[in-house]
């Protein structure tokens, strides 16, 4: 490893910090604009002047906004999400269970979906132009034109209704064993997968599609390498960055964008917690998942980006 | 052979032969497969619930944001759960009336302002504490206290005191109010250990199962008290578990699929196509929910009762029943009262008549089209329901214009806002209770601006009255003045359709509220 590489990748973290530090702030501005106050959303009706007076005592209500949004972020470097208006909950650890939630069924849906993806998309380039090809690309773009829901009830309709061998209903909990926690996620995983396959599976054909234009393809094909050696030795490597740019788009979905999924399939992760807390205004809560999926979608960029800077083999071997 | 036959049906209900081999023999009698299935279901009632299992319901109404708090429950998952875990002083009987619970019986003095409640002796907590007066006395003043934002706050709005005396407890009212003991089936006055005041939700109740699993929005379980004091009545499973199904199609699907024991909120759409799945039976129960067409008595042209008169008769209920309900649900008299409610006397029923209707829309005077606002969100079905009713005015030479609202926001711009609109009450228990709520000159939600002081004494008069056949024919008096002079044209009442899968056993009927008013996890059982 030379210094260039170290020096982009730690640039590249680092502006990642920076980003999600605006974010918290724009997330916390966001929040303070919205009118009326805390103290009285809380009350309610029931709000006398000394039970708010103490109410705003008592969350700091009263200490400027700045002042507010450090005690905030400080909080929240120390695991403390603060707690629940509506239920009184301690956020962190509810969220904690449902964070891993959704991160279970987002690994078990990328584990199959994205090989799946990239190989099709490889074997898609092989047979270019072909019946294969046409017949991967229609059933792909097939899959992700039904609406999830659409997706989510036929596999219901199969396996759970008519063959009754996976559950409909995937509730989980900590206690659940991991072999029926990975049968609870079967149907959910492969709807999600079946979403989000086109998308890379495409991508990854274009992306190489490109590449295979190039003169230095032409030599290997002339040398006599056999077409899917071409393809894996010499195109594939160097379309790896815009293939692993759209892998993350599609984790990133996985993880924040699934609540219709997780309603259908009655999965306790995170979009269902989000959902219910934003029909209630539970700002403390709105506050922590926003921050926790900016989170994630910024850590995932970042690591696309690395990705792209390592598999550039101009940087990986500087003159 | 019939006598063979309840003779095996027996036998299998005590458990001495097998399901499968009782319909082998009945198809050896020459019985058809459903005549003896529908025997064998009798003799499992008659034999008595059966101990042990899990039942399970899969229910919409869940949200993640929910407490055990029974002051601030407000949907349907935690209202049934409370009834799993917890009990309240009475309960709304099935077939009318007051079912006692936590208190033994309820007495009034002769001017209905002050009510003895005995409270059942050896009824215990699930902490293992006996029930007193005074936790009774502690539950009826957090509720009635307006920081702990209950539910049932104004329903005990009319309470002046609460003391003990000796077993009981003494309730003084403001006013005299003949209907205080079912104002105590109220499902958030739940009694708890000094009223909940130090944990207020513990989850700990007197109900036949004790809080065992406590995820809301996704997942509660409950597991039997072993200390519960009527178990012959209720708790006959060993667990109880409720899943949290917000989508209707999932919910089908997890029944079907065996996953749950029964799910609530069938859609009427579907009905008839979960009527046919094999082991599934369609639980409807007739109930206080109505769709009404709300004109503002007190704003032109539904001021002029000739006009109001004219819609009324313009409206074929039948019609919208079978369309819109697919007869689920039973026809409106243009009063907010049917017979599921105590003390209710039967009116003539209003028939659509359309040439007696145009007869009284010429006679208004009223020329022009009629704008009548609807949404999605008033009823399921509401935008048809409008067209509907556009198509049988037109009949009647009225001209009907459709406004359709955006859902968000219906509730607060156009409900009780706009002079025509369509709108959604689920009911109340008592029918003084539905009249103050919505047809007092007072009330807030007084949604047709229907303001008589002449009803208004009717109501309170009826409110304090003890005897009972004066008190029906005063409400008798006032459902007509509603029929006839209100400005409420009500096409149906809903009912609640339930669906439960193979083997549950122990359905009751009840119009109060959806899953037998929330009974069904605890007085059914499972059949194997």
């Amino acid at each position: 490893m030379s210094s260039p590489i170290l020096r982009l990748v730690a640039q590249r973290i680092l502006l990642g910090m920076v980003l999600l530090l605006a974010v918290s702030v724009l997330i916390f501005a966001g929040t303070q604009i919205l009118p009326g106050d805390v103290a009285q959303a809380i009350l309610g009706q029931a709000a006398t002047p000394e039970a708010l007076a103490n109410l705003r005592e008592q969350l700091g209500l009263n200490d400027p906004a700045w002042l507010r949004y450090l005690h905030w972020l400080g909080g929240i470097l120390h695991g403390d999400f603060g707690t629940a208006q509506s239920s009184g909950l301690d956020i962190a650890s509810s969220i904690s269970t449902r964070l891993k939630n959704t991160l279970f069924l987002a690994a078990c849906a990328a584990i199959v979906a994205v090989p799946l993806a990239v190989i099709l998309g490889l074997i898609a380039v092989r047979y270019r132009n072909g019946f294969v090809d046409k017949l991967i690309s229609g059933l792909a773009l097939a899959s992700t034109s039904f609406p999830e829901f659409f997706i989510g009830y036929v596999l219901i309709f199969v396996f759970a209704v008519h063959w009754q061998i996976f559950p409909s209903i995937s509730t989980v909990d900590e206690s659940t064993p991991f072999l029926e926690r990975l049968q609870a996620v079967v149907l959910p995983a492969t709807a999600l997968t079946l979403v989000v396959l086109a998308h890379m599976m495409r991508m990854t054909r274009a992306a190489i599609l490109n590449v295979m234009q190039s003169a230095y393809i032409e030599t290997a094909e002339l040398k006599g390498l056999k077409p899917f050696d071409v393809i894996r030795k010499h195109a594939f490597p160097n379309a790896i960055a815009p293939i692993v740019n759209v892998v993350m788009l599609n984790l990133a979905y996985l993880i924040v964008g699934v609540v219709v999924v997780e309603v259908i399939f009655v999965y306790p992760g995170m979009g269902q917690y989000l959902v219910d807390h934003v029909s209630k205004r539970d700002v403390p809560v709105v506050q922590a998942v926003g921050l926790i999926f900016a989170a994630v979608y910024i850590t995932l960029n970042i690591v696309a980006d690395i990705a792209a800077i390592v598999a550039n083999p101009r940087l990986r071997h500087p003159k | 052979m019939s006598k063979e036959l309840e003779y095996l049906s027996r036998r299998v209900a005590s458990g001495k032969l097998s399901r499968r081999d009782f319909l082998g023999r009945a198809a050896a009698l020459g019985v058809a497969a459903p005549f003896a299935n529908s025997l064998l279901s009798s003799a499992a009632r008659a034999a008595g619930p059966v101990k042990g299992g899990t039942l399970k319901a899969g229910m919409v109404g869940g949200a993640s944001t929910d407490s055990l708090d029974p002051a601030l429950d407000a949907s349907q998952v935690p209202f049934a759960f409370g009834k799993v875990w917890g009990e309240t002083l009475v309960e709304l009987a099935p077939g009318g009336g007051v079912e006692y619970l936590i208190a033994e019986e309820i007495g009034a003095s002769d001017d209905a302002k002050t009510w003895t409640m005995k409270i059942r002796k050896g009824v215990q907590f699930h902490n293992g504490k006996e029930v007193t007066p005074d936790d009774v006395v502690a539950t009826l003043k957090r509720h009635s206290d307006e920081k702990s934002k209950s539910g049932a706050l104004g329903v005990l709005k009319g309470i002046d005191t609460i003391k003990t005396d000796g077993g009981n407890v003494v309730v003084t009212l403001k006013d005299p109010n003949a209907d205080l003991p079912y104002l105590m089936a109220d499902y958030h006055l739940i009694i708890q250990p000094n009223g909940g005041m130090d944990k207020p939700d513990a989850g700990i109740g007197t109900g036949p199962y004790k809080v065992a699993i406590n995820k809301p929005g996704v997942k509660y379980g409950g597991e039997r008290f072993a200390n519960y004091w009527q178990p012959d009545k209720y708790g006959h499973a060993d667990q109880v578990e409720i899943i949290i199904i917000n989508d209707a199609t999932a919910r089908t699907a997890a029944l079907q699929g065996g996953q749950v024991n029964m799910i609530n909120r069938v859609e009427p759409k579907i009905v008839d196509l979960v009527k046919r799945l094999p082991g599934v039976t369609i639980r409807a129960a007739s109930g206080r929910g109505f769709y009404p067409f709300n004109m503002f008595c007190d704003t032109a042209p539904f001021d002029n009762n000739d006009l109001r008169m004219a819609l009324k008769l313009a409206m074929d209920r039948e019609e919208m029943l079978t369309k819109i309900l697919r007869g689920y649900g039973s026809v409106g008299n243009d009063m907010p009262v049917n017979k599921a409610y105590p003390l209710f006397t039967e009116i003539e029923q209003r028939k659509f008549d359309p040439e007696k209707a145009a007869a009284l829309y010429k006679k208004s005077g009223h020329s022009g089209s009629i704008l009548l606002r609807t949404s999605d969100v008033a009823f399921p079905g509401a935008v048809d329901a409008a067209q509907l009713y556009q198509q049988s005015c037109a009949k009647a030479g009225i001209k009907i214009e459709i406004k359709r609202e955006p859902g968000d926001g219906y509730w607060t711009e156009v409900w009780n806002k706009q002079p025509f609109s369509l709108s959604y009450w689920g009911g109340r228990p008592t029918q003084d209770q539905m009249y103050s709520t919505a047809y007092l000159s007072t009330a807030d939600w007084n949604d047709t601006h229907f303001k008589r002081p002449d009803f208004d004494k009717m109501v309170l008069a009826a409110r304090g009255e003890l005897d009972e056949a004066k008190r029906k024919k005063i409400y008798r008096d006032m459902g007509e003045m509603m029929r006839d002079e209100g400005g409420l044209i009500v096409p149906f009442f809903n009912q609640f359709v339930d669906a439960t899968g193979k083997g549950v056993e122990g359905w009751v009927d009840n119009p109060a509220q959806e899953l037998s008013n929330g009974h069904a996890l605890i007085q059914c059982w499972l059949q194997a």
